[in-house]
């Protein structure tokens, strides 16, 4: 790129003229496969369950008042609140949050450490942080539970230093599924992160050195205010994901840690499912993280005015 | 210069960093040295041995396990240059296209796959298909991955045309140079490294999908993954770990080669 163009480069339209049958396929292929899908899911979440999967084509608000209500077997008792949804939905929220600051307590020093890097070193400690993304997220997640197992080498290695005197349960815990998605979406948290502190000018701080402000003051009051769209930038990729995620929950969890993403996945498989509560679930969880992006293209647009 | 009053440097960054990188590699670096592991056991070293790399292509399951390679393998070819071809239309027309009306619609449409989550994904094409009656099998699982390939071969590209100047296309059309000669003859060889990595990228996500495949896959057909993880719900076996780590090695594999692809591309031409 050259220098001295900055943002006030004009827009290339050497394409213009035939940019709509550029763009066809992308809008044709995305728009028939996914967003026609996810309308008709939304459609889905209104009809009636047909009992061995699949769906009858009659209104029914069911899927959604079974979130909120318990009516009995047979669907005439008074209604009660029913707790167990609510609290998968509240566990999912709290884990994602969990592994956002906890990639978040690793993931800022990490980003910031590559980011100060000289330029010739900088690209390998990238490249290092950027392989585990690219490694398939299942045999991630499969290693994990390999190294955590009740008599896997993490307790092995614990009992042999004498650290604990019985091997660790760690597996099928929340704790385990907290550590799962840390782990898996760790790489996130740090790239965006990386890449706005790599813009910061630290003229900055060596002004704020000059007129004797204390390390840790420089990094809160003028970095940090500069680095925080990166900074949002990573906690969303590290919470959306963790919160409709499946494979952590379902390989390091148990019944107990039961995640958004499993209870979807239940819905649909052999005859026990519901298809519309399934895609009623997944409505919600859509909305909320659309909410999430909403919130996060607001910020960035205040931003940049 | 003196760490102490070198303002860019932090105590502690440092150990946090290579713990970032422990936690990152630890998992995958013990599941590699345990594939190597003679007992049939998990739990015991038996001595160092390849008996389970051997038991991945010539054991009892190898048969599965081949078939599962290959359709991952030949899915993700077609899905990747399928997803790459329409990625690189895209990009042209988003980037080349001027200011024009609804610009902003079609970038969220074309990041559309990366927002919704995965699961989602995976529900809504289900219902999807099975509304329209489309038999679930290696032709539904395609199209789910075309859709999820195109944001991810499309960010390389744009980002590599980006830093492209006009000026090139410009003196082309000033010669007479119709579209496509443009683009074949001058955009083309500007940008391919950007179309490559765009592709190899696209054929990894395509190769490690799980979540989507496993809804739309349909009864009798695996991939590598869903086979994997059916084996792994029944316990982790030491053939399991071996064929992972041939598969975690091939992802870095290409991972490195775009890596060094992309970096072939951002060696400055001779204008800049």
């Amino acid at each position: 790129m050259a220098a001295g163009t900055g943002s006030g480069r004009t827009v290339s339209a050497t394409f213009s003229p035939v940019r709509g049958w550029l763009l066809l396929p992308s809008w044709l292929v995305i728009g028939i496969f996914l967003l026609v899908p996810v309308l008709l899911m939304l459609v889905y979440s209104f009809l009636t369950k047909e009992f061995r999967g699949g769906v009858i084509w009659e209104f029914s608000l069911a899927a959604y008042d079974q979130f909120v209500f318990d009516r009995g077997l047979f669907g005439d008792d008074p209604p009660q609140i029913e707790w167990a949804y609510i609290t998968i939905f509240v566990r999912s929220i709290l884990q994602a949050l969990g592994a956002t600051v906890l990639c978040l307590l690793i993931g800022f020093p990490t980003a910031y450490f590559i980011a100060t890097r000289p330029a010739n070193t900088r690209a390998i400690w990238l490249f290092l942080v950027t392989i585990p993304y690219w490694v398939n997220l299942l045999i991630r997640t499969v290693s994990m539970k390999f190294l955590i197992r009740d008599n896997g080498p993490l307790n092995e290695a614990l009992l042999a230093i004498g650290v604990i005197d019985a091997p660790l349960q760690l597996i099928n815990t929340n704790f385990a599924v907290q550590l799962g998605l840390f782990y898996s979406y760790l790489p996130f948290m740090v790239l965006p992160i990386y890449a706005s502190v790599e813009r910061y000018n630290f003229a900055l701080s060596e002004a704020a050195s000059d007129l004797y402000a204390p390390k840790w003051t420089i990094l809160r009051s003028i970095l940090l205010p500069v680095v925080k769209p990166g900074i949002i930038a990573g906690c969303i990729l590290v919470f959306v994901p963790s919160l409709g995620a499946f494979l952590a929950p379902d390989l390091l969890g148990g019944a107990k840690t039961f995640m958004i993403g499993s209870l979807i996945e239940e819905q649909f498989k052999g005859n026990a499912g519901n298809w519309p509560f399934g895609a009623a679930a997944s409505m919600i969880l859509l909305s909320m993280v659309l909410v999430v992006l909403l919130f996060y293209a607001r910020a960035q647009s205040r931003e940049q005015t | 210069m003196n760490r102490r009053f070198d303002i860019k440097h932090y105590q502690g960054f440092l150990a946090i960093t290579c713990l970032c990188l422990f936690i990152l590699y630890a998992p995958l670096i013990i599941v590699m040295i345990y594939s190597f592991n003679d007992s049939a056991s998990i739990t015991n070293w038996g001595g160092f041995s390849l008996r389970w790399y051997a038991d991945v292509f010539t054991g009892p399951e190898s048969e599965k396990f081949k078939l599962a390679a290959w359709n991952s393998l030949s899915i993700a070819v077609m899905a990747a240059t399928v997803a790459t071809t329409v990625a690189t239309a895209g990009a042209i027309g988003m980037i080349r296209g001027g200011q024009f009306r609804g610009k902003s619609a079609s970038f969220a449409l074309i990041s559309l796959p990366i927002m919704v989550p995965e699961i989602v994904t995976a529900v809504a094409t289900l219902i999807f298909f099975s509304t329209i009656g489309f038999k679930l099998g290696t032709l539904s699982i395609l199209v789910a991955h075309i859709v999820f390939c195109i944001p991810f071969a499309y960010l390389p590209i744009s980002a590599r045309l980006q830093g492209i100047e006009a000026s090139y296309e410009e003196a082309a059309q000033d010669l007479y140079a119709d579209r496509w000669r443009t683009f074949r003859y001058v955009l083309m060889p500007i940008m391919w490294p950007g179309i490559l990595s765009g592709f190899l990228l696209a054929f990894i996500i395509s190769l490690d999908d799980f979540i989507i495949t496993n809804f739309i896959k349909g009864a009798g057909i695996e991939t590598l993954p869903t086979a994997i993880f059916g084996s792994v719900k029944q316990g982790i076996k030491p053939n399991i770990m071996a064929l992972s780590t041939l598969l975690l090695l091939f992802s870095i594999a290409l991972v490195t080669l775009s890596y060094f692809i992309g970096k072939r591309g951002q060696e400055p031409h001779p204008t800049d």
